[in-house]
Order: structure tokens, then sequence, then C-alpha cells
């Protein structure tokens, strides 16, 4: 086991470097010179030569390379054009909000995803599979803004059950306010016993979560069906039906339990893909998390936040690939032998 | 209680034809995916004639005629300079599934040659091959092309460009497997054996051995391309106005959302039903053409 972690962690080092390469090489792609951005429109061609000096854009490719690293490794990933902030302190203070947003959206959709898959395994074909194959495939093809959109307009602006937008309703911070621990407010509101602010937060998840989690629940009702028939396939479940195991444990205790690891590996993936859905989502709900701020950058074309988010965004996906691998390696030893 | 499997008569006493027609009916996702596909098809070439008024897919204002709801003469409604919703929708399916076949010709021909080189040739090849396509699969697939096309200027250009960079490493993978399982069998051992060149190899047996599952994955990847595509325009890097661009039109539709619903919904809903058209259609096709990966019984 250690040996596969240490191997496993390695690699995903090695990837993250190739990573920082790669997003390294799209800075140095931007056609136009960000020399002359820096020193702004009017600028001379001394004061340019001199932006291109305290840039560094003056040295060789491979140097610029190295302090590109060594500032990322010490925690140096620029400063926003817009906010005029670090870029990693405006990732820090964003991150939370996402993480909520998404790990809430995860829950939604294993909890829709597996028991609809399942469903669908029971009677291939039948009328009930091939309903939840179409909603699952409807799921994987919905444009995330539009839905966003349209169900903001249906069920807050419309219907009035919910609120159109913000993480909680601002009014409670007067009589309920939010103590800041963890930055993710229901988590905050939690720990604080503060009812009616986590009530608040609670209710105001409910839009922006069924949205994200759009994409993820069809993918694992897809992915459980698939695996679920493909286990029902194999000897011990044959074994399992003629000890005369009612088909509900043979389903829930034998097929399902061979489904949970390609099911997490799927997770790992979601995590990745619904970390930047959330840039086409959060400024619809105004939810102040990195897809706020990662759209924000985009319209005001602020490089430095756009390359610190994709960064921060492909480091998390390859850690949450990381920490699945190890953890499935963990469980089934069959896994660190591969 | 167990449910006894489908036997199906052996393929060979069943002309071709019966059997195609036979998988269809016992697949009738496959079937409508197909049908929506063709009539997306048939929208996109015949939009000049479809469209009211052909002229509002383009520079055409009408102010005065500006967010009228759905009506007999504007049945999605006019937008916010008066053009009509229903043209430029229609117009509409000229855009993102084009830019849908010209970014998968890219990945394809990027991805493919790489992908054969690495699971034919092996070695450091392989390893130098499989190491970079790691990286980029490292992004989550719309990541990598978002940050290229915001440092990119704005054109539905840097949209393709963009997200072929970010698209090909999935068919080197694919690729070098196929090519990988292909060469490690008898039969190529023995072509070697006589003496047959490498490129004769790859083209008469790893490349034909190859298209199906290539086939399949390119018909699967439509739609996520077409989402991608209108994801990058909804975020303003694309296809700039006037272009009847889905993904742009939601963006413009936005401000005015309520209480003029119609801006966004209609062009919204076309991306929905191109993408799961698509999506329909590939899943059906793996399922009948690629056994291996598709789960039905």
């Amino acid at each position: 086991m250690l040996v596969f972690a240490a191997r496993r962690i390695a690699l995903a080092i090695g990837v993250i470097a190739g990573v920082l390469v790669v997003t390294f090489a799209v800075v140095h792609l931007v056609p136009g010179d960000p020399a002359a951005a820096w020193a702004g429109p009017h600028a001379t061609a001394a004061q340019i030569a001199r932006a291109r000096r305290a840039l560094g854009l003056d040295r060789p490719v491979p140097a610029q390379l190295a302090s590109y690293f060594a500032g990322i490794a010490t925690g140096n990933w620029g400063t926003s054009i817009h906010t005029h902030q670090p870029v990693l302190s405006d990732i820090a203070s964003a991150a939370p909000a996402s993480l909520e947003l998404v790990i809430t959206a995860l829950l939604l959709a294993v909890a829709a995803g597996v028991p609809l898959g399942l469903v669908s395994a029971r009677r291939p074909g039948r009328p009930a599979d091939q309903l939840i194959r179409a909603g699952s495939i409807l799921g994987v093809s919905m444009p995330i803004f539009w839905m966003a959109l349209i169900l903001q307009l249906v069920f807050a602006q419309r219907l009035r059950w919910l609120p159109a937008a913000g993480e909680y309703s601002p009014a409670l911070l007067f009589t309920h306010p939010l103590v800041r621990r963890t930055g993710l407010p229901v988590i905050d509101a939690l720990l604080a016993g503060n009812w009616p602010m986590l009530g608040s937060t609670l209710v105001h998840l409910i839009l922006p979560a069924v949205v994200v989690a759009a994409y993820p629940a069809g993918l694992i009702a897809r992915m459980v069906r698939a695996q679920v028939l493909d286990a029902l396939g194999e000897a011990h479940i044959l074994n399992a039906r003629a000890l005369g195991f009612p088909e509900r444990q043979v389903f829930g205790r034998f097929a399902l339990k061979l489904a949970w690891t390609p099911v997490a590996a799927a997770v790992a993936l979601v995590f990745g893909y619904s970390l930047v859905n959330t840039f086409l989502v959060e400024s619809i709900f105004d939810w102040p998390g990195l897809g706020s701020y990662a759209a924000a950058s985009i319209t005001t074309l602020d490089t430095p936040a756009i390359l610190g988010v994709t960064l921060f965004v492909a480091i998390a996906y390859v850690l949450a690939n990381l920490i699945v691998d190890l953890a499935q390696a963990a469980i089934d030893p069959r896994i660190r032998l591969r | 209680m167990i449910e006894s499997p489908v036997l199906a008569p052996p393929d060979a006493a069943v002309p071709r034809g019966a059997r195609a027609l036979r998988a269809l009916r016992a697949n009738p996702l496959l079937l409508a995916g197909a049908a929506l596909v063709l009539l997306i098809v048939l929208a996109a070439v015949l939009a000049p004639l479809l469209a009211p008024y052909p002229g509002d897919a383009g520079t055409a204002t009408h102010p005065f005629a500006a967010l009228r709801p759905p009506s007999a003469a504007h049945p999605f409604g006019t937008d916010e300079v008066g053009r009509d919703i229903l043209s430029r929708v229609l117009y509409g399916a000229r855009v993102s599934p084009l830019i849908a076949v010209v970014v998968l010709a890219i990945a394809c021909a990027v991805g493919v040659p790489l992908g054969v080189a690495a699971g034919f040739f092996g070695g450091w090849l392989d390893e130098a091959i499989m190491r970079v396509t790691d990286v980029f699969l490292a992004f989550p697939p719309l990541l990598l092309a978002l940050a290229l096309a915001a440092v990119l200027p704005a054109s539905l250009v840097s949209v393709t460009v963009a997200i072929a960079a970010s698209w090909w490493p999935w068919y080197a993978r694919l690729l070098r497997g196929q090519a990988a399982s292909v060469a490690g069998r008898p039969y190529i051992e023995a072509c070697r054996a006589l003496g047959i060149s490498r490129a004769r190899i790859v083209f008469r047996h790893i490349l034909p051995n190859s298209v199906t599952p290539l086939l399949v994955q390119v018909s699967l990847d439509v739609g996520g391309v077409i989402l991608t595509a209108s994801a990058l325009s909804f975020l303003g890097l694309g296809a700039q106005d006037p272009v009847p661009d889905w993904g742009l039109m939601v963006a413009e539709g936005q401000g005015y959302f309520t209480p003029d619903w119609w801006l966004v919904t209609f062009p919204g809903l076309a991306i929905l039903l191109t993408a799961f058209a698509f999506n329909l259609l590939g899943d059906g096709l793996r399922d009948m053409l690629d056994p291996r990966r598709s789960f039905l019984p």
C-alpha cells in the first residue's frame, strides 16, 4: 500500500507540474504584449521596456518558467488586475462558498442518481428503464446556465417559493449575525447554533445546488445502471440468487457493492466538472464563490486571476482523483496491483 | 425471480437489413435521437426557407418591434432590437453544430495519429505522448477551453481552437488503447513476420479496427462540444452579435429575462434539444455498435 501510495502521489506531483507548464504556456500564447498591456494604453516605448523588465519578460523563457514555479510554490500567484488583491487570497476567500455549493450538489446527485440507476437496472429495457435513461441523458445535455435562469424565473420570480439569489437573507445579519469560522455559511450557522440563519442558508442553497447537480446526477445514474448490470452477470450473484436471497438483497447487498468503486471514481470526476460549472451558475445566483470570481475575471480580462482560478481548480481536481484512488486502494487490495 | 435472458437467433441466419431494423426497434432512444438529429440538420440546411425573417439572423434591426411576446407573426417573440427569435434560433442550428464538427475533426486529426503512434510503437514514444495526454486530461474539460478562450480574442475561431485544444487527448487515449490491443494480437505478429510494412499494418489493420469505437466516441462527444461552445458563448468568449449563436442569445436575453422570458427560453431550449438529440444518438450507437462498452442485456 505504501509503495502504491508513494507512486500515485509522485504521479500526481508530476501531473501538477505539467499543469503549471500548460498554464504558463497559455500566458505566453496571449496575442499582444503583456508588458504593453501592463504599462497602459498611452505608455511610451521606454515605459513599456521598463514594464517588460519589471515583469521579468526580458529574461529567457526557461528562467521565466522557473520563477513561475517558484512563485506558485511560495504562494505568489500574481496580483489580480481587477481587485488589486493577491490572486491566492482572492481564491481563498471565494473557495469555501463554491465548496459548499459543489458538495451539496454532489450529495444531491448521489442521492438521486444511485436509486435511479438501481431502478433502471432492475428491469432493463422496460418503460421505467427507458424513462430513466432518457432522463439521465437529458441531465447531461442540460445547458446549466439556462437551467439556472429558468428555475430562478419559475421558482423565485413567479412562484416565490425560493429566494432568487445570495447565500442567506442579508436582513438576518441584524438579528442573527453570522460568525465566520469555516467560511461555509451552513457549517458556521450550524456550529453557532444559529437556527434562523441555518434555515436561510439551506433555503438559499436549493436552487443553485439543484442546477449544479443536474449533470452529476445524470452521469451517476448511468454509471450505477451500467455497473450493476455488469455485476449481475458475475458468478457470485448467480450463487446468491441460487441460494434464494430476495432480489432486493441481491441488488442492495451484492450488486451495488461492486458498483461503488467506479461510482466513487465518477464522483471525483464530476467534482472537477461541477467546480467549473459553478463558473456558469454562481453569477446568476449571486453566489460569492470561485465561479463568480472567475466570471468577473473573464469579463474584465483579468488574466492573472483567470489563470489562478484555472490552476486552483485543476489542482483541486488532481487531488480529488488522488484521494479517491488512495481510498479505493485502501479498501480494495486488487487496485494496488494494477 | 430470475429473468430469463432474451435469446436472439444466431445473427448469420438473419439478413443484415432485418438485423439492423431489429436493433433499432429494440432501442427506441436511438431512433428518437436519430429523428431529432435529422430535424436539426434539416433546420440548419433549410434555415433560409424556414425562417420567417431571414434578415433577422444578420444585422437587421426593427426598433419599433422590440421585445414583442410570442404571437402569430413571431412565434418565439422578438428580441431587444426587434429581431425575430424563431429566425435566429433556426439560423443558430448552423453555428454550434458546425463548431462541434470542426472541433471534433481537429481533435481527431491530432489525437488519432498520436494515439496510434503511442499504442503501436510503445516504448519511450508511448510514455512521452501519454504523459502529455495525462496533463491535458488533468483539467476538467470546460476549464482548459475556458482559460484558452479567455486569453484569445473573443470569436468563433478562438472558441473552436480552444475547445479542440482541450479535446484531442481523449482521442489520443482511446486510439492508444485500440492500437495497443490490436498490435498485440497474433495476426499482427504474423504480418510482421511476413515482412509487411508498418505503414500497411497501421492503415490496413490498426485503423480499420479502431473506426467503430472512434465513431461511437465522436457521436457521444458532439453534444458535449455543443454545450461547451454555448457555455463559452454565454460567458462572452465566443460569437459576437449579430451572429445567431444560441449561447450568446441566452446571455443577451439575460438582462431582459423578467418579464420578457422568451428571449432566454427559446435559444436555451434549442441548445438542450440539440445536445439531447446527439447524446441520444451517441448512446444508442454505442449500444448497437460497441457492445463491449455498453451494458444492454
